[in-house]
């Protein structure tokens, strides 16, 4: 496990690096991120795809170093360029200390999974927005109170005048997530982190909120880091992709590759599992065997073996694999990568 | 908000006119009435009373009526003369009685809440923000301390205290010597030494059972993702932790503390008796123990009226402080 020291490239904004994160329970020590290393470069979407458990919230949390207290960031680098010419090494920061504050809102914004619960309860729409950009553009309150209605008016919410007087528990879902997309945005954050944002959405509303996402990154230009277990999702609106599984990153590439030519079993196993148009007709969609294991006792070895269809006993059961690299940015986390052979998807 | 304050304060009127039939009806409880009570004093000296006499002054005193009529002879009184009754025990009016009392009453009532609130709210924040600490675990064993030692107990151990080790005197509110005396600067000091026994014994009783109640809530609102999201703009523990979730975890002090209206009225009866407190509580305790009915129905109606008011100033204050309710 050698950390990456080499420099970032300058069109990179975020790059991780072998990231750890272990909670400590009861019942044991629990491997939640498992040397995760990925990057998103400037102006870019970042697809991170994975059932649940698989580590993607918590890495996003630890890029926001907003992990609950019984979390042990176990090690690895998370570096961060909120301006050209500047870097910041996140995870040597302290946990709470007014450099990752300042990042937090300022420079990073982040969009949560239930937006009946994630705004607050007792505060109008805009006092929560006026309250981010009052924090860290440092400006007074009517100025805070233009730019909340710009924002509002940015994520399509009708009247928005009349809008950063309402309360959370008078907006619909769709529109919650409208405004907790526009209080995320409301410092022009370089990076987005959008965890599930439409996870508990109905389809239509998934739809709009996808589109508003897709034309506010083509507007404001931040990078996103889309977290979502949503295959279809992610083919709208990301550029590269992660698949994660049980704490690692088991697969990157681009939407293409990975959807076309996915190395891993794990990513093949997972587009299989989903319907496509232009499919040939098929009387079941395949499903992926087994259960995901227990965090307490992750298998030895790949941790996909047990459910893999190509493990190869001996070798699959024993080693962790290695990185393979392939042409076009794409890299897969299994010994057999490359190898596998053709299969329909 | 206008119309929702209107809508509660109009329900109380009912409310309140009701309560008072009520108290009214527990006046007229217990068996014969004013003139029983009049025959048997005035027996006990000696004297007596014929049927006749006892009759005529039914009929003067209009006991005979409808207990409607009476009840509105009643209420009326209370509504336009602020007259009370007699009180039989005392010989005086029950208005002038209360009334004397009622200062300090509230003085050391409002003054022990203040203080519950001031020793409650950041000690529960405390242990919720920092749970399972050192300091959180003292505070917990604080706290099943306070509540389980009687406040009468713990009032005689102050006073025992105060007693031998501080040379002070204790007991009632001033010194003998400062009882009548007019109003200085050393009479205030000295019903400041006074004071503080009874303001700790219902601080600490109080302030022990809501730290509690503080950490629970604070603990529920600390994992919500309103909370994560606060932090997620960057704001520090402190704005985050006080900005957010004490808000709404304040609701339940906020939903009650309409009813400390009529506990500042009645207060610690215990207590009081113990320390010898001239408030309302032994007042109400002695009126109670002697049947003084026109005593103890007064306090009923006032004690009634306190809730239902308090209730009133609750629900405003929550719909103040809540958008949930105020919009609902």
């Amino acid at each position: 496990m050698s950390v990456n020291t080499t420099p970032m490239p300058p069109e990179r904004l975020l790059q991780l690096d072998d990231v750890h994160v272990h909670f400590s329970m009861r019942e044991g020590l629990v491997r939640a991120v498992n040397g995760v290393s990925y990057h998103v470069d400037r102006g870019e979407v970042l697809g991170i795809v994975g059932e649940s458990g698989s580590g993607k919230s918590v890495t996003a949390r630890a890029i926001m170093r907003l992990l609950s207290k019984n979390a042990i960031e176990a090690g690895g680098r998370i570096r961060f360029r909120p301006e050209p010419g500047k870097e910041v090494e996140i995870s040597s920061l302290p946990r709470d200390g007014r450099q990752v504050r300042e990042l937090r809102g300022g420079h990073i914004g982040m969009i949560f999974q239930e937006p009946m619960t994630a705004l607050s309860p007792v505060h109008s729409i805009g006092t929560q927005i006026m309250r981010t950009v009052m924090l860290h553009r440092r400006v007074g309150k009517e100025a805070a109170r233009a730019r909340a209605i710009e924002l509002l008016e940015r994520v399509q919410l009708p009247k928005p005048t009349e809008m950063i007087e309402r309360y959370p528990h008078q907006l619909s879902g769709g529109m919650r997530q409208r405004a907790m997309i526009a209080l995320a945005l409301s410092c022009d954050p370089a990076l987005l982190i959008a965890d599930e944002p439409t996870t508990a959405l109905d389809v239509t509303t998934e739809a709009q909120i996808l589109e508003l996402l897709k034309s506010l990154q083509a507007e404001m230009g931040m990078a996103i880091v889309f977290i979502t277990h949503n295959f279809g999702v992610v083919a709208d609106i990301a550029d590269r992709v992660a698949v994660m599984y049980l704490g690692r990153i088991a697969e990157t590439g681009s939407v293409d590759d990975i959807f076309y030519q996915p190395k891993h079993p794990y990513t093949r196993a997972l587009l299989q599992s989903i319907p496509r148009l232009g499919q040939a007709p098929v009387r079941r969609l395949k499903t992926i065997p087994g259960m995901v294991p227990d965090p307490f006792n992750a298998p030895a070895g790949c941790a996909f073996h047990p459910r893999c269809a190509y493990a190869v006993p001996g070798r699959c059961d024993t080693l962790v694999p290695e990185v393979s690299l392939f042409p076009g940015d794409q890299s897969a986390r299994c010994h057999l990568a490359g190898e596998l052979p053709e299969e329909a998807l | 908000m206008v119309g929702y304050i209107t809508k509660r304060a109009l329900w109380a009127i009912p409310t309140l006119v009701f309560v008072s039939f009520i108290s009214f009806v527990i006046i007229q409880l217990p068996p014969g009435d004013y003139i029983t009570a009049y025959a048997a004093q005035l027996r006990h000296g000696g004297e007596y009373l014929t049927e006749a006499q006892e009759a005529a002054m039914r009929q003067q005193y209009g006991l005979n009526d409808p207990i409607l009529v009476q009840y509105w002879r009643w209420i009326s009184n209370i509504l336009f003369r602020g007259d009370f009754g007699h009180s039989l025990e005392w010989n005086a009016p029950v208005s002038s009685l209360i009334w004397e009392r009622l200062g300090l009453t509230l003085a050391i009532s409002t003054l022990s809440m203040v203080f519950t609130w001031i020793i409650a709210i950041p000690v529960g924040v405390y242990a919720a923000t920092r749970q399972y600490s050192l300091f959180d675990y003292l505070f917990t064993v604080f706290g099943f301390l306070g509540k389980g030692i009687p406040d009468f107990l713990l009032a005689l151990i102050l006073m025992w205290l105060g007693f031998t080790w501080l040379n002070m005197d204790v007991g009632g509110l001033l010194s003998p010597r400062y009882e009548s005396a007019p109003w200085t600067f050393d009479k205030v000091l000295n019903l400041l030494s006074h004071l503080w026994i009874p303001v700790v014994v219902l601080a600490t009783g109080g302030a022990a059972g809501l730290i509690r109640v503080m950490r629970a809530n604070m603990l529920d609102e600390m994992g919500k993702p309103y909370v994560e999201t606060a932090y997620a703009q960057g704001l520090s523990e402190r704005q985050v932790v006080w900005g957010y979730p004490v808000r709404v975890a304040l609701n339940p002090f906020i939903s009650t503390v309409g009813w400390a209206l009529p506990a500042l009225f009645s207060g610690d009866v215990i207590t009081a008796v113990v320390l010898n407190l001239p408030t309302t509580g032994p007042l109400l305790l002695q009126a109670l123990k002697m049947q003084d009915m026109y005593l103890a129905g007064s306090f009923i109606l006032i004690l009634s009226v306190f809730t239902v008011v308090g209730t009133l100033v609750s629900d405003v204050l929550l719909a103040w402080s809540d958008p949930r309710i105020r919009y609902a």
